[in-house]
């Protein structure tokens, strides 16, 4: 075990609590209060499909060095569900801390030799404090943040600073709350010894990040971006992308003179009305997008063919989640990835964009519109439900007033009156991406027949071989074209340094680069690339091709992310070295330094040491 | 069929408002089979585009997939056209409809393509009152695939090769009325007379206006003991009324007995007049429209014309009150707050 000094901003605490509880809130305000104490951290939501009854857990890790992914090993418990109590005392490290509601005598068969107890009569706590039996439930979880305060040493005053703000408006409830957590202190102070050896301390190393989830971002960012018809179904972990969006709408797309709407916001029947919606929305020149997972993602492959063909722009946000199938609705994997890359029948591939960060789900929201209208094509931001709905430490959002939206090649009347004949799918300037007009542009030219059949340069619906293999192969170009237009890689180092590579995207970036930092330690050296988009394009290639192994971390069985790279880039399989996490929790450095030292054959001592 | 159209057209042809020509509202050739009644749909609305004096770029033309779904490309080619995928056509309608309120929209279907993949696209999209045309062109079969039943062939019907269809078949008419449809007619495509006016009414109308049309398959379903084959629907065809579109309030001159003659006036001025009207039907009381079409298929009529319209309907963008101002004609400056608005959202999420 780690020696005591190292404890300060540096453990994990879990929440084990039922879920619909009120809960979430009381938990958020211990993760928020660390963070206005300038420390990082990171909380991550591990909930159940259910609305109210089943164990929900909410964990949060500290980390003085910065280090936000997950990390294995709970130091302390916050136990206030029956119901998973057996393996909640299971899960606690060594020397570790529970706290648990000691209203009742905690039986026997919890009792373990090598684990702290701390016992608070909550329950009894609440009814001797409250007559109400929802807010005896609600305080509850504030007296035990109260208790944590004085436990971990949270300022009490940065807990009211909070409280003030979460209640501006409705102040009559600030005393209350204050109270609920001022029991929580008190019967820390009268019956225990406080601070624990694990315990926080003021740093400044927060800056001026934010702190918010990747749904939210994304809905933020499609407002930036000027998309206004938006049509979803609601779908597990998509939908408050869209219910964001709506909120920042309200915000700040109503129109101050009439009152009315900016935006036309249609919640579809299904996912393929949702997909369809958009591509009739952005086929008549309004920027539009759907939010959906897996499931919905699957059933919008057929449009996703007709967009393709057609050549119609489409923004599409997958926050992924566990699959096959239904799966695991409310746990995390990057498991989308092939079926998003090539989506629908016949030869078809799809723009992707992977970001890690909020801050990233901001910037590539709009700049999938941008890409979707440039190359007139769908585009699919590649999310998940560990960045999608997890609050998440990130630099704040940022946009240049001078930005234009880049609407890509489309004809106005003037320009159409300039020339003699129209030609949709005409490649006029050799990058492959051809021009296109607006319905109601001009009353003699410009109109076309949009279409998911083959047709000519001129929208002329045909079955000729060579015009059906000119438009595939100009399509090829129009691809090859997008490699240099989408997002390039974020390439850690200036030139190489070791033989050995690490490749990985989306939310791995965090257990990625802490793993890399901890190998480091170790005087293990690997090079690391994460891959922001897809088509890869010349950087990606290098990267490979310029090193002897590549380790491609993902967050799936089938190593999905390295089968693309294979396929795309002709990689021998044998380069390539799957790292892999798929039990629908967010991937750790941990187990990537095991799959990694387990590789190369190297006896890793930090991990040795630790377990 | 002809393989030749000549582009010559005679200088004297009638013009309408625009100073256009009937000429100007054709398409490509037709590649359906001869005597198909989709083609005499097809120049139906574009008479009715024509009368109308709708500018044809102002409009745009949607579809699924089928014989009916590839009509667009036989009228209106100065239209946008959009041929969809199979049953979809009323969500792509749906999002190019957000996107521009100015324009007409106009989506052909077919009974495949409404009453079978695409139900539950039909019935969402009647649900939020859409502003736009949707005619079913309805034979009762699938055509493209060489004839087999679909979801509104009668029960009872013969095909073409002697099978009898056991199974109930789907009334759309009576179901657009029951899901709360704004405007529903029905019609014939060998009664040009009658289709005419309802293709501009419905056109008028600020919300979803559905026609059904049967429309015989002259390939696959037009034989003996078919209930959608050319000779039984003449002989049970049945008007609720003769219907004539006005385009702006004129003095009524005709004179007819009480209470068989009815205006109903349109929120842009014009009016449909309905005369000789069928006993007990009031094609503004949903009830008695409800009524009149069951009583018809209870007597194995098909009841055509306009059965029910809402003069009052509210479409989708007064519902969620978007802008009047088209969505995709907005510019930066309306859709994006700029980055002092965002220093605010940082602020708030520190």
């Amino acid at each position: 075990m780690a020696g005591k000094k190292d404890k300060v901003n540096d453990f994990v605490v879990r929440f084990a609590n039922v879920n619909g509880t009120g809960s979430a809130s009381a938990n958020f305000l211990f993760t928020k209060a660390i963070f206005r104490m300038g420390i990082p951290v990171t909380p991550k939501n591990i909930f159940p499909s259910n609305i109210q009854g089943l164990p929900t857990w909410y964990e949060v890790r500290v980390s003085e060095k910065g280090y936000l992914g997950r990390r294995e090993g709970i130091d302390l418990l916050v136990a206030v569900n029956p119901q998973s109590m057996m393996n909640d005392v299971k899960s606690v490290r060594t020397g570790g801390y529970f706290l648990y509601d000691s209203s009742k005598k905690l039986h026997a068969e919890y009792i373990r030799e090598d684990i702290n107890y701390i016992g608070i009569p909550l329950m009894q706590m609440c009814n001797e404090a409250y007559s109400d039996a929802r807010q005896r439930q609600l305080f509850k979880n504030i007296i035990y943040v109260g208790a944590l305060a004085a436990l971990l040493d949270i300022e009490f005053s940065v807990l009211e600073g909070l409280l003030a703000d979460q209640f501006k408006g409705k102040e009559k409830l600030i005393p209350m709350n204050v109270k609920a957590l001022q029991m929580g202190v008190d019967y820390i102070h009268k019956n225990f010894k406080y601070p624990l050896e694990i315990r926080l301390e003021r740093r400044d190393l927060i800056g001026d990040a934010i702190m918010i989830d990747g749904n939210s971002a994304c809905g933020l960012g499609a407002v930036y971006a000027g998309a206004t018809v938006v049509a979803w179904y609601p779908i597990t972990p998509s939908t408050s992308v869209v219910e964001a969006f709506g909120n920042y709408a309200d915000e700040f797309r109503v129109d101050k003179e009439t009152g009315k709407n900016n935006v036309a916001i249609i919640q579809a029947e299904d996912e393929l009305a949702a997909i369809g919606m958009v591509i009739g929305a952005n086929w008549n020149g309004a920027r539009s997008f759907t939010a959906t997972s897996g499931p919905g993602l699957s059933l919008m492959n057929e449009f996703l063919g007709l967009a393709y063909f057609a050549e119609v722009p489409a923004v599409l946000v997958d926050v992924q989640r566990s699959g096959p199938s239904t799966g695991m609705p409310t746990r995390t994997q990057q498991s989308d990835v092939l079926e998003a890359a090539y989506a629908s029948h016949g030869d078809t591939k799809h723009v992707l964009l992977f970001p890690s960060t909020p801050k990233e789900c901001f910037d590539m929201m709009a700049d999938s519109f941008d890409f979707a209208e440039l190359l007139q094509t769908p585009v699919i931001l590649m999310t998940d439900l560990d960045l999608g709905m997890n609050d998440h430490i990130s630099q704040p959002f940022a946009w240049d007033d001078k930005r234009e939206y880049n609407r890509g090649k489309v004809l106005n009347a003037a320009d159409l009156e300039k020339i003699e004949k129209f030609g949709r799918y005409l490649d006029v300037d050799g990058d492959g991406i051809t021009y296109r007009t607006y319905p109601g542009t001009h009353p003699t030219k410009g109109s076309f027949f949009t279409r998911g059949t083959s047709r000519d340069e001129y929208a002329t619906y045909t079955e000729d071989s060579d015009a059906y293999h000119r438009n595939m192969d100009r399509l090829i170009k129009k691809w090859n074209t997008a490699k240099e237009i989408v997002s390039p890689p974020q390439v850690y180092q200036e030139k190489n340094n070791s033989k050995n590579g690490i490749l990985f995207f989306g939310t791995s970036q965090y257990a990625a680069e802490e793993a890399m930092d901890l190998l480091k330690e170790e005087k293990v050296i690997v090079d690391a690339i994460r891959i922001r988009a897809f088509p890869f394009n010349k950087t990606v290639e290098d990267f490979i091709n310029s090193h002897d192994k590549i380790f491609v971390i993902e967050q799936n069985r089938d190593a999905q992310m390295k089968s693309l790279l294979m396929i795309e880039l002709g990689i021998n399989p044998e380069k390539l070295i799957s790292v892999l996490n798929y039990d629908g929790l967010p991937i750790t450095a941990e187990n990537i330094i095991k799959q990694i030292t387990g590789n190369l054959n190297h006896k890793f001592k930090i991990l040795d040491a630790k377990n | 069929m002809t393989y030749l159209r000549p582009k010559f057209r005679h200088p004297e042809l009638p013009k309408n408002k625009l100073g256009y020509s009937v000429d100007k509202y054709e398409g490509a050739l037709s590649t359906l089979c001869a005597g198909c009644g989709h083609d005499s749909i097809s120049a139906g609305i574009i008479q009715a585009a024509f009368e109308l004096n709708i500018e044809p770029h102002k409009l745009a033309k949607l579809s699924g997939i089928g014989c009916s779904s590839k009509t667009p490309a036989y009228f209106l080619s100065n239209s946008h056209g959009f041929n969809s995928v199979h049953g979809r056509m009323p969500s792509v309608a749906t999002g190019a409809a957000m996107a521009n309120r100015d324009l007409t929209y106009f989506g052909v279907s077919g009974d495949g393509d409404t009453a079978s993949i695409g139900m539950g696209q039909f019935v969402h999209v009647v649900r939020r009152n859409l502003n736009m045309t949707y005619i079913v062109m309805n034979n009762g079969c699938y055509g493209l695939t060489k004839g087999q039943d679909s979801a509104t062939a009668d029960r009872g019907s013969k095909n073409k090769s002697g099978e009898v269809n056991l199974f109930q078949s789907i009334d759309l008419a009576s179901l657009a009325i029951e899901l709360g449809a704004t405007f529903v007619a029905q019609s014939f495509s060998g009664d040009k007379s009658q289709l005419v006016p309802l293709i501009k009414a419905a056109m008028s109308h600020p919300g979803f206006a559905f026609i059904n049309v049967i429309s015989p398959c002259v390939t696959f379903n037009n034989n003996l003991g078919s209930t959608k084959s050319y000779d039984f629907v003449r002989e049970h065809v049945e008007a609720t009324a003769t219907i004539d579109f006005v385009p702006e309030m004129k003095e009524i001159t005709a004179n007819y007995e009480k209470g068989s003659s009815k205006e109903v006036k349109l929120h842009d001025g014009s009016y449909i007049q309905l005369k000789k009207l069928a006993e007990g039907w009031d094609p503004l009381d949903r009830l008695s429209a409800m009524n009149a079409v069951q009583n018809a298929r209870a007597k194995n009529e098909i009841l055509t014309g306009l059965l029910y319209m809402n003069p009052n309907s509210v479409d989708l963008h007064e519902l969620i009150e978007t802008s009047n101002k088209p969505l995709n004609s907005l510019k930066k400056s309306d859709l994006c707050p700029g980055s002092e608005a965002l220093k605010a959202v940082n602020a708030g999420l520190r």
